[in-house]
């Protein structure tokens, strides 16, 4: 199916994430704007105003009414879905470049940037999921990242570990509950920053992507590197599609380098391999600058890629998407329907 | 406790330093230290003379001493024997400076006084060094043979069972060898880190593989890829091997610098402040070396000087390795002789005004020469009121066997098709008014008898390149209206194809034209090494990166045959066009079934790696390496197959292609089958490791995490239906009852 171009915004898209639901696309851009849209048929469903920076992150909670968004100007923000009221605000010295909520949307976290005299953080804060009750202002837990800063980090199953991807290209295993480091590994070549952490749907493993032009499936209790997707260019974003068994890389040339290469050189494509096998089988084009982030749908219907170009491309799987199968995979499938008569 | 100096052992008794012996510590690093006897030389083998006459050898003597330096007053000393009264026929000389005394070392060391009497000449403080006492030894011992070691096989590789082909591949800092497997990974015989410093290259007949060094040249080879051969030349640039793999040339653009306190292996003092050197591969050591010609800097119109481009090889082989030739550009070619690297006939051969020349790449036969013969060609441009002129020169006769005159030419290019059946020389003349340019081939037909000249002058623009059908008599050239500048943008070519016509009897008919194709980009010709098929390709293009396949001997059906076409040897045909970006450099395989395209890391840093293609220009394999620098295919030496078996082979074609098929497929199958069992294994694994997750996760009752992170909330049992209607009017149609 042809893609749906959302144009809303005016600067390089940050992030893009689906409502649990896949109904909504929430996108958040340096321009200052969170918006959300309706994900079948593109239509802008409404805005959030209030920050004062460029926005670098946003997370839905699982029941869809509560927002949450950090950015530039040293804010993290809670909003109400629904009406798009400003819950809340926590101020912070530094930049927030993540948020992510727990998986029983109970717990927010945030990760903050290190700048002068302020080592990165990653601070977590309890939340009340009601939007009429008040939010608590004080963090229930904050690590302090003194090694290399965190770049992404997110809860794992049961909100037990937080995992954090660092800037030195290693990921570590924080105890959700005391804050304590209990484990680090370098996942990807050493200096080449971690740009994305995704879970799979039951968290129990999650995708990172890196600037070593790999993306990496690890266990979210043994960190444990399972798979390995070795792409051609830096990554941004990976994600983990539902259903069918894909990842989804997006990347390309970093964007201050894009000027003195040319557009075939770029390669700003969605890429997707096969999740068990690691190859790669397809890939999407049509930016014409790197892609920041990719999301996958829910349901596994479809994925959104916002780009440095400033704009979200919506796109909804075919069949022949869900019908191609390796071999193997057939076997699988026709043994398993045997087996079920 | 901190740590306290009190209780070291002040003194360990144990240990006496004298005790130890330094000896072969201080013979390794011996300092050689200014005696003050430098610039002392001896000079022996001279004529025992009674003592009237010492006088008159003395005077002798330093006429040719004094021609190197000065020899200090009354810096002879020549030793008187007590007993007969004569000379000793040595005599101790001091110069007035070191420098000249390692000059007299270099230069007179050798010289012939007369007849019976060589002179010899060395430093005093080399005789103290290495003929002092217990230096040498007094008894003579035979040399000791070495027993006799078996080598590696160095041409183990053509053994291959599937005649595949070698493949050197330079990405990064490692270095590999690999067996070409087509549309498969390579797979790899041999990879090394840091093999070489600067590049590496084959030797022609594919059994060395060369890495450059600081410090010279490495040749590997075998199947442990063991060190054959070293050739110390420090800061070595370019090799240049000669065709059989005799001989080889190593080049150095800073002369090299060899004495005694910088001892080079292997290498003397008469190789210091040298360029080039030749070697004997089979020995390893040096045949002669020689240093850099200046060349004639000319001036352009505007009188600033002109950067010339060294010619590269400098030192041309012919081709059967007996004699290679340096120009002296505008003078003289001079020929030596191998092995012994002597002038031939002593001479230069003095040619005026030599621009450029070049060997037949095989031994000529011409019609009615019996003889054995090397034939080189050479040109010469216009000299005051004297054509240009292209000449055959014989070697070793130095017989010019034919020459031509030519008006208006400002270049001229030499082409030896690669049996020496032809030279084509490609003349660019300029009209009177030298504005416009044009080109002309002159070719001459070196087999037939009196070397006949046939001349293609229908061509009206510059000729860019030109290559020859290897072993065929078609050829290929691009052309351009425009000069070639330095534009952003190059201008259009045309590539057009060349064959000789069909004559009765078989012989080799004029050359005519077969096509041109207007409007390309294209600037480069790389012909199958078995000929028929060649590619024409546009290389370091920002622009484009063509890569065009040609057939020149397609079998069309028999009743679609085109007049023209029906008169020539050539049937043409187009059969692919391929694109590789940022494209430098070409390689056929030596056997003509492969072509490797390379983006190579020498030139740009954009999308690096290489392409492989069939002759046919389907695309086998592509491959990014980052750095990737150099693939080239290992060469392979002339068949032992005599013409007989080869028909027999040409003859039975079919039959072998049928088993060949057959392995193929047999080989995809099992390897398919290898990759169908990793995935199942895989899948296994996955599946597995996932079965283990969902129990931990019910163990732990995640009731979210198993319903794919959604949560349950009150309203979910509530579940409203919207009942939507949808008419859709499929005809609507008015009638008219009653």
């Amino acid at each position: 199916m042809r893609p749906i171009l959302l144009s809303g915004h005016e600067r390089a898209l940050t992030q893009v994430k689906y409502s649990p639901d896949g109904d909504i696309i929430f996108s958040v851009s340096k321009d200052h704007v969170v918006c959300a849209w309706f994900s079948h048929n593109g239509e802008r469903l409404g805005t959030y105003h209030g920050h004062q920076g460029a926005l670098w992150t946003v997370d839905v909670d699982p029941t869809s009414t509560l927002l949450a968004t950090g950015g530039a100007d040293n804010t993290m923000r809670l909003w109400k879905v629904e009406t798009g009221e400003l819950l809340m605000t926590w101020d912070f010295p530094t930049a927030v470049k993540r948020v992510e909520f727990s998986p029983d949307g109970r717990q927010l976290l945030g990760v903050t940037e290190k700048r002068s005299g302020h080592l990165g953080t990653i601070v977590v804060f309890d939340i009340n999921p009601d939007p009429a009750a008040k939010q608590s202002k004080e963090h229930s837990l904050r690590i302090v990242c003194e090694d290399s800063k965190a770049t992404v980090a997110g809860f794992s199953y049961l909100a037990r570990y937080i995992i954090a991807g660092h800037e030195d290209g290693s990921v570590s295993q924080f105890d959700a509950k005391t804050g304590e480091l209990l484990f680090n590994t370098q996942a990807h070549e050493e200096d080449m920053q971690v740009t994305d952490l995704q879970w799979s749907q039951d968290r129990t493993y999650f995708i990172t992507a890196s600037k070593d032009k790999t993306a990496k499936i690890l266990a979210a209790d043994s960190l444990e590197v399972l798979k390995t997707y070795t792409a051609d260019t830096p990554l941004n974003s990976a994600a983990i599609t539902p259903v069918k068994d894909y990842v989804i890389l997006g990347g390309g040339q970093a964007a201050m380098d894009v000027t003195t290469t040319s557009a075939r050189q770029g390669k700003f494509e969605a890429r997707f391999y096969h999740k068990i096998f690691q190859e790669e089988i397809g890939r999407v084009r049509g930016h014409f600058g790197p892609l920041n982030y990719v999301a996958v749908h829910p349901a596994g219907t479809g994925y959104c890629s916002g780009g440095e170009d400033g704009y979200v491309r919506v796109h909804h799987f075919d069949k022949p998407y869900f019908d191609f199968m390796y071999e193997v995979e057939r076997e699988y499938a026709q043994a398993q329907a045997q087996a079920n008569l | 406790m901190a740590p306290s100096y009190e209780n070291l052992p002040i003194d360990d008794e144990e240990f006496d330093e004298s005790q130890i012996d330094f000896t072969d510590l201080e013979e390794q690093y011996q300092v050689r230290l200014d005696e003050g006897l430098d610039a002392f030389v001896v000079v022996d083998g001279l004529p025992k003379v009674p003592e009237d006459n010492k006088a008159k050898l003395v005077k002798f003597i330093l006429r040719k001493l004094n021609s190197v330096g000065k020899v200090k007053e009354d810096g002879v000393y020549m030793p008187l024997n007590e007993e007969t009264g004569q000379t000793e026929g040595f005599a101790f000389v001091e110069y007035s400076a070191p420098s000249e005394a390692v000059a007299a070392v270099k230069q007179l060391h050798g010289t012939p006084l007369d007849k019976k009497h060589t002179m010899a000449v060395n430093k005093l403080t080399d005789i103290d060094r290495y003929g002092r006492e217990g230096r040498i030894d007094e008894e003579y011992h035979p040399p000791e043979i070495e027993p006799f070691q078996q080598k590696e096989h160095l041409r183990s590789w053509l053994g291959d069972p599937d005649a595949r082909d070698q493949m050197v591949m330079f990405r990064g800092d490692k270095v590999g060898v690999f067996w070409n497997e087509k549309e498969d990974a390579p797979e790899q015989v041999v990879d090394r880190e840091n093999w070489t410093e600067s590049f590496v290259q084959w030797s022609p007949l594919g059994t060395y593989l060369t890495s450059i060094h600081a410090q010279g040249v490495q040749l590997w080879g075998g199947k442990a890829w063991s060190r054959q051969k070293r050739f110390a030349h420090p800061g070595v640039n370019l090799v240049d091997f000669s065709p059989n793999e005799k001989y080889v040339t190593t080049w150095s653009h800073r002369p090299l610098q060899v004495d005694e306190n910088h001892p080079v292996p292997s290498l003397s003092l008469e190789e210091d402040g040298k360029n080039y050197i030749i070697w004997d591969i089979a020995t390893g050591k040096p045949l002669r070396s020689f240093a850099t010609l200046e060349v004639p800097t000319s001036t352009d119109a505007e009188g600033n000087p002109v950067k010339k481009k060294m010619q590269w090889p400098t030192f041309k082989w012919s081709a059967d390795d007996k004699y290679v030739a340096r120009m002296t550009q505008g003078q003289s070619i001079s020929i030596y002789e191998l092995p012994r690297m002597n002038l031939l006939d002593k001479a230069s051969v003095k040619i005026e005004g030599v621009m450029d020349f070049e060997w037949a790449p095989a031994t000529p036969k011409r019609d009615g020469v019996r003889t054995y013969e090397q034939l080189f060609c050479y040109w010469t441009p216009e000299l005051g009121s004297n054509p240009a002129k292209v000449g055959l020169m014989s070697i070793p006769s130095k017989e010019v066997v034919r020459t031509r005159n030519l008006f208006n030419v400002s270049d001229a290019k030499l082409h030896w098709q690669s049996e020496a059946a032809y030279v084509c020389v490609k003349v660019d003349r300029h009209s009177k008014s030298k504005k416009s340019m044009a080109t002309n081939l002159e070719i001459f037909r070196v087999r037939e008898k009196g070397v006949p000249v046939e001349v293609v002058d229908s061509i009206k623009d510059t000729v860019i390149n030109f290559a020859w059908e290897p072993k065929g008599s078609r050829f290929v050239l691009i052309t351009t209206a425009e000069p070639l500048a330095q534009t952003a943008v190059p201008p259009k070519t045309a590539v057009s194809f060349f064959a000789p016509e069909k004559v009765k009897g078989g012989g080799v008919g004029n050359f005519r034209h077969i096509r041109t194709i207007d409007k390309k980009n294209s600037n480069a010709i790389y012909w199958s090494p078995k000929g028929r098929f060649v590619v024409v390709a546009t290389l370091q293009s920002q622009q484009s990166c063509d890569l065009d396949f040609w057939d020149l001997s397609f079998e069309k059906p028999k009743d679609d045959k085109d007049d023209k076409e029906k008169e020539l040897n050539a049937n043409l045909q187009l059969m692919a066009t391929a694109e590789h970006y940022g494209v430098t450099d070409i390689e056929w395989d030596p056997t003509g079934r492969y072509v490797a395209t390379v983006a190579s890391a020498f030139r740009h840093q954009m999308e690096n790696g290489y392409h492989l293609y069939d002759f046919k220009g389907t695309l086998l394999r592509e491959e990014h390496i980052d750095r990737f620098k150099q693939l080239i295919w290992r060469p392979r030496p002339a068949t032992l197959l005599s013409k007989e078996e080869q028909a027999e082979i040409r003859k039975n074609l079919r039959n072998y292609s049928k088993i060949f098929d057959e392995q193929d497929l047999a080989k995809k199958n099992t390897a398919n089958r290898q990759v169908v069992e990793a995935r199942r294994r895989l899948l296994q694994e996955w599946l597995a490791w996932r079965e283990s997750m969902i129990q931990m996760l019910k163990e732990e009752g995640a009731e979210i995490e198993l319903n794919n992170g959604k949560v349950r909330t009150d309203h979910d049992g509530e579940v409203e239906e919207i009942e939507e209607i949808v008419e859709e009017i499929i005809e609507e149609t008015e009638e008219v009852i009653g």
